[in-house]
């Protein structure tokens, strides 16, 4: 009986596994290396984000990446999930001038300093003012990015450490910079990070896959910011199924008695 | 015991019950309602099918009012969802893995159905409803997968509604009616989402339509042979709502592995990217549950005589789907369960082993290998549609059945206690 329902789950579970593991050839194509897989704090059933590391993240975010990308779907009161006090937060907000949303009486919109409860402004206008600035090119809203690539983060942190020289004969396109993780390998972002480019509070040292490493938490945290919530709940729905899967076996047992 | 008078509760349900049989009904339906003791595990899907619908429609009721059908807003709605809404990304990873879920079990109910031959006689029309939730099923799950408006969505919402394309003469035509535009666009958002929810209510009856066809003779079971008295069934409650309630228990503790750790495996991590119109994504796959249809539409690289490729493919995929809605006929063997049909038996696992193949193919770009194992899946699956099940029922010797259920139940008669008198409730 036990097994039958066990082939049953088993069988389920190979179905979808297989589905689900079925495109991964796909990717193969493109001659990029395998991803270097890193340990990151919000792995696994009991991962929470790392809060040091995601400020520190925050951090190179706000120096480095938001002179050219936004955070679209960010809000600075989200901002005190990273562990940041009411005062902080209040004080990173003001930080920014931001255009409220409303007209003032004489009907001008005006700038003002940035409240918790506004969404990080980005750094261009529209997408046309973005790609003017940058040669053309699109920066991508980062607000999503971990989720929104194969490999999540360890893709991210791919792209952030993957720069090298060209191979000789390859053919650059002028504007762009050899990245061996990148789709072609011609992306039009520069090598964003340079050995202590920011200066951590807490004394980290600033090297490039240090940062890589915070930015990538942070951003992780951008793309999904309740993972530490749905991780708590998860395991107690689980251990509430594991029991009543254990009290229904017991009455199925004792019910069919009779029957068998 | 002295005061034989009913209890004012029952007095009301009596007063009601003879206008409105409702306790009645409920009562023959899921209580007494007399059930093969035989059932396996097998068995659970279809009830575990039933309240994956109730989940999703819950689900996705509370999403709708949060959710905002245009193309300038629904990516962006949905982020709303997941990030400011209480428990909104519970709501959504439940309804997008549940649809995972609600496949996988419909699925293997399917092939339960094809392995102990559910569909034969007195139950063509349980099988025909069966096949007609799924063609809604596939309908509706498209659409949802449309609404988040992310890359894989706009694109799946292109490819797919250009297959009408393909239709001679007044295809192209066909296609701007759907979208309603001449793009995919806003109308196309605002229809997909309306019919969305739509049709899981004509799901819900054509349900309830299943479930009266199932009750007039009962469920099939593994022996595959009719019950013949009060020997070889037991009631419904509690012997078979206790078995469900654990099947179910076990079920869950999947579906929320896949909601709470692992939400967006099965997902594509394009549809996270907004709806893009100038840029087409590299491989554009649909969600695991179609890849087969999916091959089978790729499958035909060459026009057959008049019919251009695409045409070909598109008839092909609904083909695959619509031959099922013959198989009472095409299956000649008198014989239901495959325990007792030594070739069949064999040949059902290869159309399993045929059908994972083509979802194999269905997730990987048509190049190469993957193209000729395509179209040797494609060609196998009809094989075993129009040639094998016919050939195997006219030529396969099946095995003596047993006498009746009773005389068999799981473990042998010998050891059956209480084999052969009615079983009275607990």
């Amino acid at each position: 009986m036990l097994k039958n329902i066990l082939v049953a789950a088993v069988l389920a579970a190979a179905v979808l596994a297989a589905a689900a593991v079925a495109p991964a050839p796909a990717g193969a194509a493109d001659e990029s290396p395998p991803l270097p897989h890193q340990e990151w704090s919000f792995y696994g059933v009991f991962g929470t984000y790392d809060r040091a590391s995601s400020q520190r993240g925050f951090q190179v975010y706000k120096e480095v990446c938001s002179v050219c990308h936004p955070v679209k779907h960010l809000y600075f009161r989200d901002l005190a999930d990273l562990g940041y006090r009411e005062d902080e937060v209040k004080a990173i907000a003001a930080g920014y001038q931001v255009t409220d949303p409303q007209p003032n009486d004489q009907g001008q919109m005006y700038q003002r300093p940035g409240r918790p409860s506004d969404p990080i402004p980005g750094p261009f206008p529209n997408d046309q003012a973005a790609r003017a600035a940058n040669n053309g090119a699109l920066p991508p809203d980062l607000s999503m990015i971990v989720k929104a690539r194969p490999g999540g983060p360890d893709y991210v942190y791919a792209i952030l450490t993957g720069y090298k020289d060209p191979p000789p004969g390859f053919n650059m396109l002028s504007g762009m910079n050899y990245n061996e993780y990148f789709p072609g390998h011609q992306i039009a972002m520069p090598p964003p990070l340079s050995d202590n480019t920011v200066t951590f509070a807490d004394g980290v040292s600033a090297t490039v896959p240090q940062m890589a490493h915070d930015v990538v938490t942070f951003l992780s945290w951008a793309s999904e910011p309740n993972l530490d919530d749905r991780h708590r709940t998860g395991l107690k729905v689980i251990l509430f199924l594991i029991v009543a899967a254990g009290i229904f076996y017991a009455m199925k047992r004792k019910i069919w008695a009779p029957v068998h | 015991m002295a005061d034989n008078r009913p209890s004012a509760a029952s007095r009301i349900i009596r007063w009601i019950d003879y206008r409105l049989p409702f306790v009645q009904f409920l009562n023959h339906e899921l209580n007494e309602y007399p059930t093969p003791r035989n059932l396996s595990y097998w068995w659970n899907y279809g009830s575990l099918s039933g309240i994956m619908l109730v989940v999703m429609i819950v689900t996705g009721i509370f999403l709708a009012m949060q959710y905002t059908p245009s193309a300038d807003l629904a990516f962006d709605s949905v982020e709303r969802i997941m990030r400011d809404v209480n428990y909104g990304w519970l709501l959504r990873y439940a309804h997008m893995n549940g649809a995972s879920m609600f496949f996988a079990i419909v699925y293997i109910h399917l092939f339960r159905g094809l392995y102990y031959g559910s569909y034969k006689a007195p139950r063509e029309l349980l099988w025909i409803l069966g096949v007609i939730i799924l063609l809604l099923l596939i309908a509706t799950a498209f659409m949802g997968y449309v609404l988040p408006w992310g890359q894989m969505s706009y694109w799946a919402a292109t490819v797919i509604t250009n297959l009408f394309s393909a239709i001679p003469l007044i295809g192209p035509s066909i296609v701007t009616f759907l979208w309603g535009g001449f793009a995919v666009g806003d109308p196309t958002l605002h229809r997909f989402y309306a019919l969305h929810y739509l049709l899981p209510f004509v799901i819900v009856a054509v349900v309830l339509l299943h479930l009266v066809a199932l009750h007039r003779h009962g469920s099939n079971n593994p022996l595959g042979i009719d019950h013949k008295g009060p020997q070889d069934t037991i009631p419904f409650h509690p012997y078979y709502t206790v078995k469900d309630l654990f099947g179910l228990s076990v079920f869950l503790l999947i579906y929320a592995f896949f909601v709470f750790f692992a939400p967006n495996f099965l997902g594509e991590p394009d549809n996270y990217i907004p709806a893009n119109p100038m840029q087409t994504p590299n491989h554009i796959v649909p969600e695991w549950y179609l890849l087969p249809y999916y091959a089978i539409l790729r499958s035909i690289t060459f026009p057959i005589l008049f019919i251009s490729s695409k045409l070909a493919g598109v008839i092909l995929a609904f083909s695959s789907i619509f031959i099922l809605f013959f198989l009472p006929w095409l299956d000649t063997s008198p014989v239901r369960s495959s325990r007792f049909r030594p070739v069949y038996k064999w040949v059902f696992w290869l159309l399993v082993i045929d059908v994972v193949a083509l979802g194999w193919v269905g997730a990987n770009p048509p190049e190469g290998i993957v193209v000729t194992v395509g179209q040797i899946a494609t060609f196998y699956y009809f094989v075993h549609m129009l040639i094998l099940l016919p050939l195997i029922g006219k030529l396969e010797r099946p095995r003596p059945l047993p006498s009746s259920i009773g005389a068999t139940v799981v473990g042998g008669g010998a050891r059956l206690s209480g084999a052969g008198a009615p079983l009275a409730k607990p």
